[in-house]
């Protein structure tokens, strides 16, 4: 098993020290989100703004508890999608989820995914993809709720 | 082993034992000899174990009690003899009081969901029960209108009993409870509190998950009402667990499940019920686990469970002992061996569970990190998840050795300090 697949140092980094963590004001929706398995949670907040199409994400902010991969995954989702259009955002969303899903057999895209490809090897680690995947979607709940209908 | 591993209790032929298991062989990735300390969540199989099962399926195979041919007999011959030794376990008054279930929620489900509950009426579990025995009465509680209590913890980890006079007092109609926790490892008082559940006549339900693979469990000494375990933590299959109850408590509770073989007569306009145990197996049953159930209460009968019992100790002993000397390591439950079971729920400062479980994988460790299928309990000492290492009959020191050397490459993984 190759652990330092695993757990490569831009993921300790942002364990160590998360970006954009903390519960902040204003927001659109508040989710929170549990890995019912380890017990992982996350609370997250989105706000928006811009009409239905043209939406921006300004903000996110979060509480999470979890380990290095769910609390990792969380900092770097937060740098991705703040300042995004909210239909790129998404679609990072996306780009992530099929990565998670791959088994280690997805090519990432370092110009959509940036810190995010250092998950890679998670995805050979059928039991942390999941951690890694908790903050996501309660990204992709939360930016929904915001909306006031699904995504 | 090295001289310093001659811990006093350890069991004798511990070589000949870990023999017996096929699986402690294995070499995991990387190189790394298996070392498993998760058994409190599921125990290994012994080689008798696998044969028997492979045995009765290669050889005596049919369905029980309704086929009328020589294999039908003898299946059902091995399927009431696993019922023989499980009776003999527990030194039950009779084997008819021995119900086969699939695990051991499903015997506490039994239970709760028959047992006669009203408004007014009051059930009293603890804080560190597993969720299955929690959500059954808390369900059955929500259905019936009765009131559901709960004795709290000590911050050592033990029952806390300073309001028992209240908790056990006219209105209370079960007591539920955990033999040793599967959490913090405390084993319960478990005779006396059903001797004062008793005195107010309240019938005393008590989980024997954890106690039944280490402790002798007597149901006659002990004086419970009900009590159940699951056959996979006692070296035996999946999909088998036990309800041991008094006659006169099963003959009083209505059926649970309907179906085949759980009646006497049926007709369109009503049914009768067998006799126990059969009122409450309606179906096929779980036949070859059983059978292979009743070999692995046989193996362990033979070891003895006083020296299994004497053997956990002496390893938990010399678990926390060297738990003790790793810097930031903070143990839940009690930290006198003889106190407890053999599940130690730890934290390690700076390092999640996952994590550590992670980092000790890598090396061949296995050991289980969450909350444990009890969240009560971990609210209550204010942490989220632990990692628990558990151990069994085969444990050896020189895996807790492995365990204690894989917690500090973790800390030095993971760049975390010292005290």
């Amino acid at each position: 098993m190759d652990l330092d697949a695993l757990y490569q140092e831009i993921i300790l980094d942002h364990y160590r020290n998360p970006h954009h963590a903390g519960l902040r004001e204003p927001y659109g929706a508040e989710v929170h989100h549990v890995n019912p398995t380890c017990g992982d949670e996350v609370t997250l907040r989105v706000r928006l703004d811009g009409s239905a199409g043209t939406q921006r994400v300004v903000d996110v902010s979060y509480d999470a508890e979890g380990c290095s991969i769910s609390q990792a995954s969380a900092s770097v989702m937060a740098d991705l999608v703040i300042g995004k259009d909210l239909d790129e955002a998404l679609a990072t969303h996306a780009a992530f989820l099929e990565l998670m899903q791959g088994k280690g057999q997805v090519e990432p895209d370092e110009d959509v995914l940036e810190d995010g490809i250092a998950f890679a090897g998670v995805a050979k680690f059928p039991a942390r993809v999941k951690c890694a995947l908790l903050s996501w979607m309660a990204f992709k709940d939360a930016a929904a709720q915001s909306q006031g209908e699904p995504v | 082993m090295t001289l310093t591993h001659a811990l006093p209790g350890l069991l004798p032929g511990l070589d000949l034992i870990r023999a017996d298991f096929p699986i402690l062989t294995r070499v995991m990735d990387g190189g790394y000899p298996l070392v498993y300390l998760d058994s409190a969540n599921t125990s290994q199989k012994p080689q008798v174990v696998i044969d028997a099962m492979v045995d009765h399926l290669e050889r005596h195979n049919a369905n029980i009690a309704r086929a009328m041919h020589q294999l039908g007999a003898e299946a059902t011959e091995a399927f009431e003899g696993a019922r023989d030794r499980v009776a003999e376990f527990l030194n039950a008054p009779s084997r008819d009081e021995v119900i086969f279930t699939k695990n051991a929620s499903e015997a506490l489900n039994l239970v709760a969901r028959t047992f006669p509950l009203g408004p007014g009426d009051r059930v009293v579990i603890t804080e560190m029960e597993h969720h299955s025995n929690i959500v059954p009465w808390q369900l059955a509680t929500e259905r019936s209108g009765a009131e559901l209590r709960w004795f709290g913890l000590t911050d050592e980890g033990e029952l806390d009993l300073s309001n028992i006079d209240e908790l056990l007092s006219p209105g209370t109609k079960v007591v539920a409870l955990t033999w040793v926790s599967n959490m913090l490892g405390t084993i319960n008082p478990v005779a006396e509190i059903t001797r004062r559940a008793h005195e107010i006549g309240a019938v005393v339900v008590l989980d024997a998950s954890q106690a039944a693979p280490q402790l002798p469990v007597d149901v006659q000494a002990v004086g419970a009402d009900f009590v159940v375990f699951t056959g996979h933590k006692v070296v035996g299959p999946t999909g088998i667990g036990v309800l041991w109850g008094r006659s006169e408590q099963l003959d009083a509770l209505p059926p649970f499940l309907g179906g085949g073989e759980m009646i006497a007569t049926v007709t369109m306009a009503k049914s009768t019920w067998a006799p126990i145990p059969h009122k409450f197996e309606a179906g096929t049953p779980p036949i070859v686990e059983a059978v292979g159930l009743g070999v692995a209460l046989e193996y362990l009968g033979h070891i003895g469970l006083e020296n299994i019992h004497a053997h956990e100790q002496a390893i938990t002993g010399y678990l926390l002992e060297g738990l003790a000397g790793v810097g930031g390591v903070r143990v839940l439950g009690p930290l006198d061996a003889a106190k407890r079971g053999g599940a130690v729920a730890f934290e390690v400062a700076g390092v999640h569970p996952h994590d550590v479980a992670q980092l000790l994988d890598s090396r061949g460790i296995a050991v289980r990190a969450g909350h444990h299928c009890a969240k009560p309990a971990h609210q209550r000492f204010g942490v989220q998840s632990t990692t628990r290492a558990s151990s069994y009959l085969y444990t050896t020191p020189a895996e807790i050795d492995a365990l204690i050397d894989g917690l500090e490459y973790t800390k030095s993984y993971f760049k975390v300090g010292g005290a």
